[in-house]
Parts: C-alpha cells; structure tokens; sequence
C-alpha cells in the first residue's frame, strides 16, 4: 500500500470547483463536490491528453447521467472523476488516485 | 457538342432571377449565355427602392453575389442595349457595336415609367422613380429644394413620397383618382389610408388633373389643375404607372399589344417561338403583371422549357402586401367585389385607424377578395382561404373582427392543402415544406436552408413556422429544447425563473426547479443570468465554480494552459504615456503582444499566477478589466470622427467611449462588440457589429444584429437620425431584451434571424413599446450600469481571491509543461515536439 501523503488544507479546495497540487513531480487535480449534505473529493491527473496541457483542475465540475465527471477547459471533453474515463473517447483515459479528508487535510496516495 | 447560344436582354430583378434559375438547370450545359444590361449596373432590389434614402447603399441593394458571372461562365455587356433583332438571320446588334448568333433570346426589357403628357413635363427638377439614377437625380434636386410633389398615388408613388420626405422636403401627393391606390384597395380603405398618411405629414390631393406646369413664384415650378386650384413646388416626380419596354419587340416585327406590352403564350413564348419575353414587358391574356412573383414564376418557366420540361404560366395572382410610410396595406384577389353576386363584410375602426374589407361568393363558401390597411396581420389567413379555395366558416366575418374572447380566427396549417403556396418569393408549396421536413429539417433556420422559403421578403416566416410546428407534431417529434439533463427548461425560461424567484445562486435555483450536480452547459449559462440579472461580483464563493475557465481566472486560456489578458481601452482610445505603461508591463512580465481587431492590446503568455501581478500594475496604472474573457460587451471600435478627420459629422470617439463606459461588464448570452462610424464612409465596419452607430448630419443611424467572423450577417438599420438620449435608450431596450430572451451563445444575428416578425417585430417592443416592457428593460439596464465593478480591481484588492491563482496550493513550482520559444523578437508557445527537446536537454 502506497503511503498516505499529507497536501493540503480543506479550506485550499474551491467548493464545486478544482485546484491543483504537485505530489512526488505529479501534477494532480483535486475536486471538491459539496451539496447540500453530499460532499466528495476527487483526483485525477492535471494533465489533459486531448489539449496536451496541465488544465485539468480549471475544468468545469458536475454531472452527466449521475456520474461526476470535469470537463476540460480547452476542448470540453468529460472526464469520469471516479474512474478517469474520457466519456467522448473510449481510448483515452486520465489517472486517478486515491484521496481522503483526515480531520481537515487533504491527504493522497499517489 | 457545341452549345447553343441564348441572348437574355435585360438584367433587372426578373432577367437575373431567370439567370439563377438557368444555371441552376440541366439546360446550363447547354447554353452558352450572353447578357445585355443597359444600366450600368447589374441588377438590383427594385422592390426596396426607397430604402436608398434611408442609407442603403447601391452595392448593399444588388443581387448579383460576387463572382456570380464568372462562376457560371456567363459573359456580361454592361452599359449596353441590344438595338436590332435580326430574326432572319438570327443575329443581334448592340448598342456598342457587337454582333452574335443567337439560337434563343429571352427578353427581360422590363419598362418604364409612364409620363403624362402635361405641357412642361420636361422642365428641370421633373424626375421619374424607377433606377438608381432616378433616385441620385432625386437625391440631388431635393437639396435645394422646400417642397416635392409626386404625381401619382399609387404604390410606388406613395415609396416615392417617402423617398421625398425622408429628405426633409415638404411632400405632396397628387392623384387623378378620387382616392390612393386605386387599383388596390376599395374606397373605405382609401380612405384611411389617406387619413395615416396625411398624418405622417405628408399632403394628399385626390382628383387633380394636372393641366400644365410653368414657373412657381415662391417655388421652381407651379402646377395648375383642371378644378382651376394651383400648386407650388421645387421638385416633380412622376409616378403615373409603368408601361412596358416593347420598342425593341415591336421593331423586330414580334406581336406587341394594342396598349403595349411583348405578347406571350402559356410557355412564355413571343411570336416567335425562338424568343421568349419576361417580366414587366411581357403581355400575356391581355395582361402585365407590375409584381416581381409573377416574373419570377415567368423566369422559371422559361428555364424550365430550356431544359425541355413542360411547365406553363397560366396567370398569376396579383396580392400584394406592403408597408408604405409604416402603413400596413394588403390586397387579395377580387378587392372591389366585381364578381358576380359578391357580398362585402366591412370592419372599420376609427380610434386604432384599421380597416378591413372581405368580399366572398353568394353561398357565403368561398373568400374572393380582401383589402387591409392599418392592420395587415390576417393577410397570411385570408390569402390561403382565397388560394385554395378553402371553405370559409359559418359567419364569415369573424375573419376580420378583432378577437374579443381569445378565440382564434386564423387558420390553422393543418387546413392548408399540400399545393397551398407558403412562400410566393421562391414558389415554396406546404408540400415542398412538409417534404423537408420529413427529410430531417426540424428547425427554422434547416428548413429556410433546404427550401429557400422566407428568405426573400421574409413574409412567410410565421407561417413557415406553424406549419413546420404542426407537422411536427403530427409525426410525433418532440423538439427538445430543454438547456441540458439537469434543467427542462429554455434558457429564457431560467431567466424568468431566476428574476421572477428572485433567485440568486446556482445552488437555489437547481434545488428547486432541476436535478444532479449541474454541468458545463447549465452552469455557465446560469452564472451568465445571475449576472446579468444581479450584477454580483462573479468569484464570489457561490458563483466562481460556474464560470468557464476564462470568466474564473478573467482571462482568456490558450492552448498551453497559459493565459492572454486585455485592458480596457474605450473607443481604442489611449495617451502616449499609457501606451508607455502598457509597454512596460508587457516587458516586465516578459509576454507577446498583439493588437487586437478591437483596437486593444492583447498580452499571452501570462502564466496563471502572475494574473494577479500583472493586474495589480494595470489597477495601478489606472486600467480596467477589458472583460476579452466573458460572454459580455467587448469593445467599441471606433474611427477618428469629426474631431481630426476632414469627412466626419459627428464625434465617434466620444460616443464610443460613453457607450463602452455605459455597457461594459454587462453579461449576456453571448459576446457583444460595438462600433461606431463618425460618417457614412464607416471606417469603423459599425454595420458588422451587434450594435452599429453611424453619425450623419442630422443625428445617428442605429444598425442591430451584425456579426462580422465565420457567419457574417449585415447589420439591419433600425433607427435614423437618433440624437444621443434617444440612441441610448434604444440600446439599453435592445440589450435588455436580448439579455432576456436569446438562447445561450445565441449572436444578437441569430437572435434576430430566430424572432418571429424579426426587425419589423424588434422595433415594435422597442420603439412603440408593443409590449409595455420598455420601462421595466431600461430599469434592468440601469441596475447593471450603476452596480458595475472592475472584476479586476476587486479581485487583486482580496487576498482570499488572490490565493485561488496559485499554480499549487501547495508548492511555489511552475507549470514545467509551459515553455516559450523566441520568434521574430517575441515569445510564442513550444511546439510539441519542440517542447520534449527542451526538457529532455533541461534548457
């Protein structure tokens, strides 16, 4: 089992919006979902394979038949945030990792 | 094979028409096309005239697109008449010397108008209105002059006293008849049309017979009448009729009719099988038909025996509908009930000045004939009852009595038989509609592609509609408008939603009207309406997760993730010592820098945590948010104006920069540019924008809905000689209604081109206030200019907000896929294989 990695603060994550962090030379996007009693934090990769630059996190959040997904801000292809799957493209797909809240952090293993 | 040789004379709406249609046809193979035009110019809108007075220019009224004869091989003889027919030797001869063997000729001579023969017709400042030169010899007489007078008063003497009054002249209008247009409408419609039109100030002058015309003593002219009354006026313009242009066919021996006109048969052939004769100059059953429809159906029938089809023209119907002076008029079929046992249903009503007339068969069944003035809207209805011979309902005249209870009159589409004509520009059958339809065309805008309906005089349109409605409901079609998965709803419908809810947050307004997370679609589209509405700082907590990538950080993202930043520069006005600071903050951060089409400065490169850097210097400097990253007003070009430039009338740069300081950060559906021209030369390409201004000398010209980019529209002219109040309130109207009503990244073009009644429509709400709304859209307007912010300076004045520009949140490294490359002396993105050398070496 991969390490849990300490990031950052709760209060560094945008509600309903992404950030970025670099953990171990990685760029990885986080997104913070939160209504009304829901809340979930996501990590892919920042890097977006179509556009081939590190934007990822300055996505769009939301859903699309009850899966989150981000879309990207180059060329608005969405991104599954569970599973990193392209939805447009079946052969293109973003790493996700594993992310969890530990009282206040944001903790990762990549 | 060698092809055949085909002489057309004549270039006019109806002899280009035919030359669409020909080369259109199998029969273009075949022919090799010679064209004569005797004006020197090829053909244009004669239907539209008089809006020559109005600002549209001779190149704008031609129907000729670019390259149209090159592309189609036909060979062109501007500026000359063919002068000689020689039928046995199948020869011609121009005017210009050139001599060819003909194997057909169609003739599109058209005619001219006809002047009485008044003693001193033919002094000066005595004009005709039917070309372009007409109109410029008008234009001209009418600067010197106080007072014009048309004699005539029928249609296209009524355009003519528009043109005459819309140069500032003192107008009359005199006439023979005991009333205007007498061919048209009956005499209680004369009547009222003569009542609306004294109105607008115009003098109307029934029953004179003109007897002479000598000098005036306080004008050029003096006018003297039968009934021994008198008139004074500096400039004359007849306008008693046409007459065919025949001369050419009666010297060339063809068969001409006793009163004029190229006799033709059902296949629009003239006496000689070889020639045919179209349009205006044609006579057929004794008849010349004055209307551009029934020469298009003319053009296309001889296109179709050129091809060897078998179509024939057995007539045409001769209603017309128009609006003269802003006066709706319409006329159907048998207008003076002349049929046998007609019976007549009149409607007036003096307080709202409509009129309406319905003339039908003894049994009551069947509609003969209609005139409408003041209130053309049933015309659509009544002319299909008349067509098609539809049966009309029990008590007849509900047709024309103004609905009392909500019940609804018109006909429905589902009533029209498959032949029903729907479109009389192009000859566009319910049939043809229903075809498209079911080929796919579900929308407006696919089906006026496929089937050219409504894209002539547009008349048609909501007619077009409710037919493509019904049948698509009748196939059980669902059009889903919905904005996304999470909204059943228009975007117009969330707008209402929002203001009438008072809702102020994406989360608000999703719990209570949709469902799911929300996406890339809804959320900016709503973050939009927020704005527009509220005018909220939009990083504010609740919204920054709305915005495209471009709104949250204000600035545009290019393809390396990096981003190009725009100041405000109104008007593209800007000091020397600015464009210094400008200077040094595009070298201190290192970024390339361009001039935008806008008359801005654009910088790229800006890496995202430097956003806030680099705008704390241009806050600093005194530079605004240029809001180049939202769908909101952009910017007002302008030209230099009346200030420096020898040919201005008008301050453009000083209104450009009010307008761009009154609508900047206003958000809307789409991006909004601006322009203003300080006079008619319109350096400033106004008539390509949203909103256009053009300076003339007696106030401003406002054009709407251009769009310049992949889908280029001309602007339409929606209001002249505007003073600035004026021109500003109609703006705010505008932008507010189209902030409340356009689809989400709908262009004001097609906003527009989607309004049911379109430009006639948009003036109604705005200027006449059809709607009662116009209070309630400047109020709106007025919340959004006095809550605006610099998005800029609030954002760099908050460290919060400042901190959401960090590349990590936890690390002060740069993104290592950025990389620059030097190019003619600036940076510019690594290509990608560029960009693996460079790291792999670690440059």
């Amino acid at each position: 089992m991969p390490e849990w990695v300490d990031v950052c603060s709760i209060d560094d994550l945008q509600e309903n919006s992404g950030v970025c962090c670099l953990v171990e030379g990685k760029q990885i996007a986080l997104f913070y979902l939160k209504h009304e009693t829901e809340q979930a934090v996501f990590a892919l990769n920042n890097y977006d394979p179509i556009g081939k630059a590190n934007v990822l996190s300055r996505g769009i959040i939301g859903s699309l038949s009850g899966e989150p997904v981000v879309a990207s801000p180059l060329y608005k292809e969405h991104y599954s945030l569970k599973t990193g799957q392209c939805l447009e493209d079946e052969s293109v797909a973003v790493d996700v990792y594993t992310v969890r809240l530990n009282n206040h952090r944001v903790e990762i293993q990549a | 094979m060698s092809k055949k040789t085909l002489v057309v004379i004549g270039n006019g709406m109806v002899g280009q028409n035919f030359l669409e249609g020909l080369a259109e046809s199998a029969a273009a193979k075949e022919y090799q096309v010679v064209v004569f035009c005797e004006e020197p110019r090829v053909a244009y809108d004669r239907v539209h005239l008089s809006s020559y007075f109005s600002g549209t220019s001779a190149e704008e009224l031609s129907l000729v697109e670019a390259g149209f004869f090159d592309s189609n091989g036909i060979t062109l003889h501007l500026n000359d008449a063919v002068v000689e027919i020689d039928r046995d030797n199948k020869v011609i001869q121009s005017e210009q010397g050139t001599r060819i063997a003909y194997d057909k000729i169609v003739m599109a001579t058209g005619s001219y108008p006809f002047v009485p023969p008044i003693p001193g017709y033919d002094r000066k400042n005595c004009l005709v209105y039917r070309t372009i030169e007409d109109l410029e010899a008008i234009s001209a007489a009418t600067q010197n002059g106080r007072v014009g007078t048309v004699v005539g008063g029928g249609l296209l003497g009524l355009e003519a006293a528009k043109a005459i009054k819309d140069s500032g002249l003192e107008t009359h209008v005199v006439e023979f008849a005991p009333r205007l247009m007498a061919v048209q409408v009956d005499e209680g419609g004369g009547a009222m049309l003569r009542s609306k039109i004294e109105e607008l100030g115009v003098n109307v002058h029934t029953n004179k017979n003109t007897q002479s015309i000598d000098d005036g003593e306080q004008c050029f002219h003096k006018m003297s009448f039968a009934d021994g009354s008198a008139l004074e006026t500096d400039v004359i313009v007849f306008s008693a009729g046409i007459r065919p242009r025949d001369q050419l066919a009666r010297e060339s021996g063809l068969d001409v009719g006793q009163r004029g006109g190229i006799v033709i048969n059902d296949q629009c052939q003239t006496s000689d099988p070889d020639i045919y004769a179209i349009g205006e100059c044609a006579l057929w059953g004794g008849r010349i038909f004055g209307l551009v429809a029934p020469g298009y159906h003319m053009a296309r029938t001889v296109v179709d025996q050129l091809a060897g089809g078998d179509m024939s023209f057995t007539g045409a119907d001769m209603s017309t509908k128009l609006k003269l002076m802003g006066v709706d008029v319409a006329s159907i079929g048998d207008a003076h009930a002349q049929s046998q046992g007609a019976l007549v249903y009149t409607y007036q009503n003096g307080s709202d000045e409509v009129y309406k007339r319905i003339v039908v068969s003894q049994d009551k069944k069947q509609l003969l004939g209609a005139v409408l003035v003041g209130d053309a809207s049933g015309y659509s209805t009544l002319l299909q009852y008349c067509l098609n011979g539809i049966e009309l309902p029990d008590e007849p005249d509900r047709l024309i009595l103004p609905a009392r209870s909500g019940e609804s009159v018109g006909l429905g589409p589902d009533a029209l038989p498959m032949s029903a004509q729907i479109c009389s520009c192009y000859d566009v059958t319910k049939g043809d509609v229903c075809q498209a339809i079911e080929s796919g065309c579900n929308t407006l805008p696919a089906l006026k592609a496929e089937t050219s309906a409504s894209t002539g005089c547009g008349g048609c349109a909501a007619l077009l509609k409710s037919v493509m409605d019904c049948e698509l409901e009748k196939m059980g079609i669902e059009i889903n408008t919905d904005l996304c998965e999470h909204f059943p709803y228009t975007r117009q419908d969330l707008y209402n939603l929002v203001r009438v809810g008072e809702i102020t947050s994406f989360d608000e307004l999703l719990a209570k009207h949709g469902k799911g997370y929300g996406c890339d679609i809804c959320k900016p589209a709503v973050g939009s309406i927020l704005a527009s509405c509220w005018n909220d700082y939009i990083l504010k907590k609740e919204h920054v997760g709305l915005q495209d990538t471009n709104d949250t950080y204000l600035a545009n993202m290019q393809k390396d993730g990096t981003y190009s930043v725009v100041p405000r520069i109104a008007g593209g006005e800007i000091t020397a010592s600015d464009l210094v600071t400008l200077g040094q903050i595009g070298q201190k951060y290192g970024l390339y820098t361009k001039i935008t089409g806008g008359q801005r400065i654009d910088f790229f490169g800006a890496r995202l945590e430097q956003l806030p850097l680099i705008w704390k210097d241009l806050v600093e400097a005194g530079f605004e948010s240029g809001h180049a990253y939202g769908k909101s007003v952009r910017t007002v070009k302008s030209c230099v104006g009346s200030t420096w430039c020898r040919y201005g009338v008008d301050d453009s740069v000083g209104m450009a920069i009010r307008l761009e300081n009154r609508y900047k950060g206003l958000r809307a559906p789409h991006k909004i540019k601006f322009a203003v021209s300080g006079c008619t030369r319109e350096c400033a390409e106004a008539q390509s924008k949203d909103i256009g201004v053009i300076a003339t000398e007696q106030g401003w010209n406002l054009y709407v809905c251009g769009n310049g980019g992949m889908r280029p529209r001309h602007a339409d002219l929606f209001a002249t000689e505007l003073d600035d109040e004026t021109l500003i309130k109609y703006i705010d109207r505008i932008l507010s209604l189209y902030v409340r009503t356009a689809d989400r990244l709908q262009r004001t073009s097609v906003w527009m081109e989607n309004m049911e009644g379109g430009l006639d429509y948009l003036k109604s709400v705005v200027i006449d206030d059809k709607l009662g709304i116009c209070d309630e859209l400047e109020a709106q307007m007025h919340h959004v200019v006095d809550t605006y912010q610099c998005e800029w300076k609030t954002t760099v004045e908050d460290e919060e907000k400042v901190k959401r520009f960090r590349f990590f949140v936890n690390s002060d490294q740069a993104d290592d896929n950025v990389v620059f490359i030097e190019e003619r002396g600036q940076i510019r993105p690594a290509r990608e294989e560029e960009r693996a050398h460079i790291k792999a070496v670690g440059v």
